[in-house]
């Protein structure tokens, strides 16, 4: 054994190889489509976090006498709603709720269903059968009516929404967590980590996170598009933000009795519902593709 | 064969148990009085314990379960808190109108999404290629309760063509095949099927060109064989993934159609759905998600069930 | 340490079954008996080469003696000491017992640095990560990876013969005593595969390694082995020094697997197949001798009755070494 217990230290620059997740950023500005959804994306983001100084208008204050003003009128570029405030402002602050309703419940369920799709397709065997099955039994509601009665049970309401939602986005996320692990788990290089006699807490740790948390966030991504829409269908029907607060389906349930008055005004809340969705959506495609390659 | 179907039957068994616990549940996460909205605020104890074994809310949860299962076996929903009519009735005559409104909106977006996506496969990275799969993403991206108030705005507001709202002339609730309720199926049908109609574009695309890329079509062509031939192989390859997602789709449809038609106010389950949320008539919820949840376990079993005659590359094992 | 004498591993009834079907209630109907009582030793020291078939149980018995699959029955002795006895926990064994396995990409982890990956193990047993760090550029030095130049990096950066020995690397960080090589060459092109198998003997002999050689290519496995034993579904069909066995096979079936090797010599070309077919089913395996389907002496007996492992140092499992065993070849009462 005398190589390798009497090898001095040796003093060498090790050449550093571009690691993996730079690899993916220089493939993801590569995709046009993909970085202009990043940037959609993040102005929305930032536009909800400073919407308070963004927004021209006080959102919540209304005058009868204009209601309904057109799109384009002096002072009310968006025009005005149905209790005469700010279309402009009300959107830019709408933005804040849509999107804590919409991607807060996908990140709470990434966190529960990659830890429980992870111990599943790690430890198999009867733990395994007793998740699947379960995430099976969710898997038979279609997602809007699990939504809706979840709850529609629990009452309206933010914290309940967002409650259903999660509810909602664990199981896909356990599904995909778990197809991952087992395949990761499956690999030689898993195999020779158990050869090592490392426990399985350290497997997981060194070989199998770092393989399988990519996969399962990209797919998260691909959640808060869905997520979006479910949420401001929610407090479309009433189950969400309560009035006055500014919430993109709420607004556009209470513009809805104005469609033969100003229909383009009514409808744009629903068209930012929509901008959101698409760019999350877009951004979740260009990271897949970016993280697809073979590495 | 027969031992596939048991199998499959047998599995399906403790996910029809599981559904039935999530859907009894739903009444017992509900916060509050079960029977708050029958009973006057000022309700004595007397009373209040009376209605509540009636509705046999005071038994334990297990002897609860047992018994409600064991009435929906048996067709009994239990009775509608709002409107004392059996839920089971209620919720047949919304599922009808809703099967019609899903069945439209399948059949429209299977047809346009299987148009564009086997185009799009056929022509990859043309530009009707990049069109189809913008409009696959656009589907899946767009809020459809926004869709149909645009579709509203353009062909009820602004050309006047199409009813905006309801199923037939002044608030007809039966379906009659005549021209007065096609056109007002046909807006909230339509809004609906851009839903499929992505996906179905989407999965289509991927299956065309899968298949046109494999050695045996590269066989054929070589054989001599013409483009409409070709086509023909392709078709035949990809009937069973194509009719599996149209099954799916259409459970999709029905248990998501309550956005929809609460904005085209059409008498369906989510309509059903939208009065029991509102009036917290629980039994009604309850009833109506079970139903809809246990239409969409039946339905996956078929699907399931023929794509597997279909295919004779899935063992039957 | 115990004695030279002690085989560095002892296996005894070793035996693996899969169930490859179940009824509806998960009951198995059908069992694939990959490893069916499987017996050897490894002296300290030598190369032992394991031959037969894909299908046979070669890679199954290299991963049960490790212990990286349970078996269903059978002892492995390690030194003397029972795996997972008191003497030896399993953690101390899976140092000293380590593996190269065929698939050198799939061995990797592709998120860590190669120097990583050969860390990983030293680490796992106690080396503070900067030593482990420097034994991993030790031995990569050692393998003939320059540690300045692939040190840092991934594994998708590499050729497969760089990334074997990488492997081998990972494996020799553990400072083993047994390496088992499983078809660790098979994948790698003709000209690379010589290079590696040449490296691996100049290891054997500066680590002081003993190898478990598993290969189906049977001109490696004589240029490896001191000792070879031959498998054919899931049982030990002969066992012996490899220039005994190669020169003469006492198992009608290494007989013939032997006249399957291309031979070098024009004048000494093979006429006809050795033997024909795929080897049958494991699931539901011939009753008898294993072998009788396909070989060419089987008689009536060889169906009835399974052939027990004898014959001493070149050990054969067949009716026509074993005395008074009803074939007409059986050899002397004696014998």
């Amino acid at each position: 054994m005398s190589v390798l217990t009497s090898a001095r230290p040796q003093v060498v620059a090790i050449e550093a190889s571009e690691g993996y997740w730079r690899s993916v950023l220089r493939r993801f500005l590569k995709d046009k489509v993909a970085v202009a959804a990043a940037i959609v994306v993040l102005a929305i983001v930032l536009a909800a976090l400073f919407a308070h100084w963004i927004a021209p208008m006080d959102p919540y204050a209304g005058r009868t006498f204009r209601r309904l003003r057109p799109i384009g009128t002096e002072g009310f570029p968006l025009g005005t709603d149905e209790l005469g405030r700010d279309m402009l402002s009300r959107l830019i602050v709408g933005a804040r709720m849509s999107l804590l309703m919409g991607v807060t419940p996908v990140l709470i369920a990434f966190g529960i269903g990659s830890v429980l799709g992870i111990a599943a397709g790690f430890i198999g065997g009867w733990f395994n059968t007793a998740v699947m099955r379960t995430v099976d039994v969710f898997y038979a509601f279609p997602s809007v009516l699990l939504a809706v009665a979840l709850s529609g049970a629990l009452g309206a309401g933010l914290g309940n929404a967002m409650l259903s939602l999660t509810i909602v986005f664990i199981p896909p996320i356990v599904r995909v967590a778990e197809a991952v692990t087992t395949q990761v788990r499956a690999r030689d290089y898993v195999e020779a980590a158990r050869a090592s006699g490392a426990s399985a807490l350290t497997i997981v740790r060194v070989h199998v996170l770092g393989n399988v948390l990519g996969p399962i966030f990209v797919y998260a991504t691909s959640l808060i598009s869905v997520s979006m829409i479910l949420a401001s269908g929610l407090s479309f029907l009433g189950l969400g933000v309560r009035p006055p607060e500014p919430e993109w389906g709420l607004m556009l349930n209470t513009l809805r009795t104005a469609i033969y008055v100003q229909p383009w005004v009514a409808a744009l809340p629903g068209l930012c519902i929509f901008v959101t969705s698409i760019a999350f959506n877009m951004f979740s495609d260009g990271l897949r593709s970016a993280m697809d390659v073979k590495a | 064969m027969t031992l596939f179907l048991l199998r499959r039957l047998l599995y399906a068994l403790p996910i029809v148990l599981g559904v039935s616990l999530v859907c009894f549940a739903l009444v017992h996460i509900a916060p509050g009085d079960p029977l708050i909205s029958v009973l006057p605020p000022d309700a004595t104890d007397e009373v209040r314990a009376r209605m509540m074994a009636a509705y046999g809310f005071d038994r334990p949860y297990h002897e609860q379960f047992l018994l409600w299962a064991w009435r929906a076996l048996h067709g009994d929903l239990g009775m509608s808190i709002a409107t004392a009519r059996p839920v089971a009735s209620e919720v047949i005559r919304a599922v009808g109108n809703t099967l019609i409104l899903a069945v439209a909106a399948t059949v429209i977006g299977f047809a346009f999404g299987l148009l564009f996506g086997v185009v799009a496969g056929y022509f990859r990275d043309s530009w009707i290629d990049k069109a189809a799969s913008t409009l696959a993403v656009v589907g899946v991206s767009v809020p459809h309760y926004w869709l149909g108030m645009v579709l509203v705005i353009i062909f009820s507001s602004e050309l006047g063509w199409l009813p905006a709202t309801g199923m037939g002339p002044s608030g007809s609730s039966g379906w009659v095949p005549d021209l007065e309720h096609l056109k007002h199926l046909a807006l909230p049908a339509l809004t609906m099927s851009v839903i499929p109609m992505g996906i179905v574009a989407r999965t289509t695309r991927a299956l065309v060109a899968e298949i046109l890329s494999q050695d045996f079509v590269g066989a054929l062509r070589a054989k001599g064989l013409s483009e409409g031939g070709v086509f023909r192989h392709v078709v035949k390859n990809a009937a069973p993934t194509a009719i599996a997602v149209m099954g799916l789709q259409l459970g999709y449809l029905l248990g998501g159609s309550i956005l929809i038609e609460t904005v085209f106010s059409w008498p369906g389950t989510g309509f059903l759905l939208n009065n029991a949320i509102f009036q917290r008539d629980l039994p009604l919820l309850q009833g109506t998600i079970l139903v809809l949840a246990l239409f969409f376990v039946v339905l996956n079993l078929v699907v399931d069930v023929v794509q597997t005659l279909l295919d004779p590359r899935i063992q039957r094992a | 340490m115990t004695s030279p004498a002690t085989p560095l591993i002892s296996v005894t009834g070793l035996a693996r079954h899969f169930a490859v079907r179940r009824d509806l209630l998960g009951r198995p109907i059908a069992v694939v008996r990959a490893v069916d009582g499987v017996d050897f030793t490894v002296r300290k020291g030598e190369t032992l080469g394991i031959v037969g078939e894909s299908g046979c149980g070669k890679s199954t018995t290299a991963r049960l003696m490790l212990k990286l699959i349970e078996p269903d029955a059978g002892e492995i002795v390690f030194d003397g000491a029972e795996v997972g006895g008191r003497d030896l926990p399993l953690k101390e064994f899976r140092r000293q017992a380590q593996i190269v396995f065929q698939d050198s990409y799939a061995s990797l982890n592709p998120r860590l640095t190669i120097e990583a990956s050969i860390a990983f193990g030293p680490q796992v047993h106690g080396l503070p990560a900067r030593q482990a760090v420097e034994r991993a550029r030790a031995l990569l030095a050692r393998v003939g990876l320059e540690p300045a130049r692939f040190a840092g990096r991934y594994p998708h950066e590499l050729s497969g013969g760089q990334r074997q020995r990488v492997n081998i690397a990972r494996a020799l960080a553990f400072e083993p005593r047994l390496l088992v090589l499983d078809e660790a060459v098979s994948a790698l092109d003709k000209s690379i595969e010589a290079q590696v198998l040449n490296l691996l003997v100049d290891l054997k002999e500066e680590f002081g390694l003993t190898y478990v050689f598993i290969s189906h290519d049977l001109n490696v496995v004589r240029f490896m082995s001191d000792r070879v034993m031959v498998m054919y579904l899931g049982k030990v069909a002969e066992i012996g020094p490899a220039d005994a066995v190669f020169a003469t096979p006492r198992h009608p079936y290494a007989g013939a697997l032997l006249r399957s090797m291309p031979s070098m010599d024009p004048d000494n070309r093979t006429e006809e197949a050795p033997i024909s077919g795929d080897p049958p089913s494991p699931i539901n395996p011939p009753p008898g001798c294993r072998f009788h389907t396909r070989c060419s002496l089987a008689e009536p007996v060889c169906a009835q009755r399974a052939p027990v492992l004898g014959g001493g140092d070149h050990g054969v499992a067949c009716l026509m070494h074993e005395a008074g065993s009803g074939h007409s070849r059986a050899v002397g009462a004696a014998a």
